[in-house]
């Protein structure tokens, strides 16, 4: 099989995929009960109406996971490739996948001492 | 263009890459927004496959989907309301001559070669693998320098989102 | 399937039928047999999680349906078929539907480059480990749009937890794979599991696994991580407006994860399909995969059902100030002793080929470092749960002295 042949395969699990939950759901539509009625169909808040905007603000910090998560996962891309080509890596490219690494520490160890891991 | 797998392909990607940007412009929900860019950046990663080069497909899924996602999510929510936005952005024509004129540059900076770009006369029967990615990245006589470089600025950028993000009372 | 794809490719095209055609559908058959194991597994699980939960709760469990309980998933499948599915009128309709089909479709989607046997397999991709992070996201997409799309304040308080969960013990899962990767040497989940032909990584690397499983543990939304069924204090979490059928996908895309990142585990750490006599028969390979994949379902279960679940602030420090720094020291420690040894030519320079006495000096010096690094871990856990208890004792005291200080 040769690389696109792989990923047609890949490509129609993809399609397939969601059939097999969405067949159930669809059959359950052909047979489940219809009452709807106002109530019913309100948000569930333990029986409470809703007070204001479902949308509401969150914190910060949130976002700061998000943003030192997303620079790890750029970084790991980088380190996929070097693992991949590991063994038949000199020494010079060791240290410098080990120098990317602990730069990157580095700024972990910043986001560490300046408490943005903390969740406050 | 002859109808092969691969030209199918292509125009499934280009279905979602175009009609998630055009989503992404018309949509006035950010969060439907997200999701519309997701779905043209998931036609990007298509187009990453159909050139054999499934190590950027997956990176574009991980690193977009896994994690620009959830990043502009969080973003959107830290404001307040985003789901009523009632303004238009209406200047239409500034806006079409803007992206008229980019896609004018991108257009000739691939066909013409201006900018050292040299299409290939044949596509090469060799395709690169990771390993030789990996190999390449940390050559001395490779990509050495871009790759450390590459992690400065990740390290920067952390260094200076947490230097603005972080509350000033802690 | 591949062998079963090429035969039937090579009978459907002599039998005249269109070489595009012939090859589509041999695809799809391939396609159909790969996720047939998942969604038979599904409704397995669902009776296997129930049973093994009652017995640790000193319950009996399911035991009405069928023998032992056995067709109990199925009584329950056609009791939610005739289940109201409510869609609430704040939803945004499309995302609201779309979203347990994701987080299913997510999980399925794994199942592509499990590699069953050392000859039958959906695809054996180059980037087979990649791709395993890779699909996973889209679970994470998945619950994000539930919650938001239920336009519940619950809902998106717990999707928004769950997703910085998840997106942050994928870091530590990442690193630790990264140990399996770089010991064989390639993504392709087929050669990582060859490559433990002469050692198995749990024993060159058992703190990879271990960050591995714990991790694992979170991505999946289980005890002590189960943010995800908030029950206590969000009502229920990010899948609280679903009902029906629709709460039922993303109920079994949870069972079908857990078992799926067994399966993962035991291909990534304990050589996949090897053990004895697994060349006699695929059957025997298939089994011993199973094995070890349900082994490890089993013990996360346990885990389940014993431990309690831990607070957000909790979880997050443990993994940014814990499991990241340690996952990070783990990848250069096993990178530099490795090279090293390679250098000085102890270590064979490719696991593939590498024999079992040739590999036994690289294995026991990886395992002493590695023992000196649990051994540190586990004076610094036990260092800091004094800590924490003489914090606790103090707070009490502090608690009991203002108690009847206020009393008198």
């Amino acid at each position: 099989m040769n690389v696109l042949n792989e990923w047609a395969f890949v490509g129609l699990f993809a399609l397939m995929a969601p059939v097999f939950p969405a067949l159930p759901i669809v059959i359950a539509w052909l047979f489940r009960p219809r009452k709807p009625n106002v109530l019913k169909s309100s948000t569930y808040e333990c029986g409470v109406e809703t007070i204001g905007d479902t949308w509401v603000q969150f914190r910060v910090q949130y976002y700061i996971y998000g943003l030192i998560f997303l620079v790890f996962d750029v970084e790991m891309v980088f380190l996929f490739p070097w693992a991949v080509a590991y063994n038949e890596m000199s020494l010079f490219g060791f240290v410098a996948g080990f120098l990317f690494i602990f730069l990157l520490t580095d700024a972990l160890f910043y986001a560490w001492k300046k408490n943005a891991l903390d969740w406050k | 263009m002859e109808l092969n797998a691969i030209s199918i392909g292509f125009v499934v990607f280009t279905i979602f890459t175009l009609g998630g940007a055009i989503g992404v412009v018309t949509t006035r929900n950010l969060f439907q927004g997200t999701i519309w860019l997701m779905v043209s950046l998931f036609g990007v990663a298509g187009y990453f496959i159909l050139l054999s080069a499934p190590f950027l497909a997956a990176v574009q899924i991980l690193v977009y989907i896994g994690a620009i996602a959830i990043l502009i999510t969080f973003a959107v929510m830290l404001t307040r309301s985003i789901a009523r936005i009632k303004e238009r952005y209406i200047r239409l024509l500034p806006s079409f001559i803007g992206s008229l004129a980019l896609f004018l540059i991108l257009l000739l900076g691939v066909t013409v070669p201006i900018f050292g770009a040299h299409a290939p006369d044949s596509i090469p029967d060799y395709v690169a693998s990771t390993r030789d990615l990996g190999a390449a990245l940390v050559d001395e006589n490779g990509y050495v320098v871009p790759f450390l470089l590459a992690s400065v600025l990740l390290t920067a950028a952390m260094i200076g989102a947490i230097f603005i993000a972080r509350d000033e009372t802690a | 399937m591949e062998e079963l794809c090429t035969g039937l490719c090579s009978v459907l095209a002599d039998s005249g039928a269109d070489a595009g055609l012939a090859l589509f559908l041999s695809l799809l058959v391939g396609v159909l047999l790969v996720s047939g194991v998942p969604l038979i597994t599904v409704i397995l699980l669902i009776w296997i999680e129930r049973k093994v939960a009652a017995r640790i709760q000193d319950r009996i469990g399911p035991n009405r349906v069928g023998p032992i309980g056995l067709l109990q998933t199925i009584a329950d499948m056609i009791k939610l078929l005739s289940k109201e599915d409510i869609t609430p009128t704040a939803a945004d309709r499309i995302l609201y539907n779309a979203a347990p089909l994701v987080s299913f479709a997510s999980v399925v989607l794994l199942w592509a480059v499990i590699p069953f046997t050392p000859f039958h397999f959906g695809v054996d991709l180059e980037i087979g480990a990649l791709y395993f992070v890779a699909v996973a996201s889209f679970g994470t997409l998945a619950i994000m749009a539930a919650g938001w799309a239920s336009n519940n304040k619950y809902a998106l308080l717990g999707a928004f937890r769950v997703v910085a969960l998840l997106v942050s013990y994928e870091v530590p899962l990442v690193f630790a794979l990264l140990v399996p990767v770089l010991l064989a040497g390639s993504m392709s989940l087929v050669d990582i599991v060859n490559a433990q032909n002469g050692m198995w990584f749990v024993i060159l690397s058992p703190l990879a696994f271990v960050i591995f499983y714990i991790s694992s543990q979170a991505e999946t939304g289980r005890a002590p991580f189960d943010l995800i069924e908030a029950e206590s204090e969000l009502v229920a979490g990010f899948n609280i407006e679903y009902s029906g059928m629709k709460f039922g996908m993303f109920f079994a895309a949870e069972f079908l994860h857990v078992f799926t990142n067994g399966i993962i585990m035991a291909i990534l750490f304990f050589g996949g399909w090897m053990g004895p006599f697994y060349y006699e028969s695929p059957l025997i390979a298939f089994a011993w995969l199973g094995a070890k994949g349900g082994l490890i379902y089993f013990t996360t279960l346990w885990l389940r059902n014993t431990v309690p679940r831990l607070r957000i602030d909790q979880i997050m420090a443990f993994n940014w100030k814990f499991l990241v720094p340690l996952s990070i020291a783990n990848l250069i420690v096993v990178s530099f002793v490795l090279k090293v040894m390679q250098e000085l030519g102890f270590a064979p320079g490719d696991m593939l080929n590498a024999s079992f006495a040739e590999l036994l000096p690289t294995t026991i010096i990886l395992l002493l470092f590695n023992g000196a690094m649990i051994f540190y871990l586990l004076g610094i856990l036990r260092k800091r749960g004094r800590e924490a208890r003489r914090e606790a004792h103090g707070a009490h005291a502090n608690f009991a002295q203002a108690g009847s200080a206020a009393g008198h």
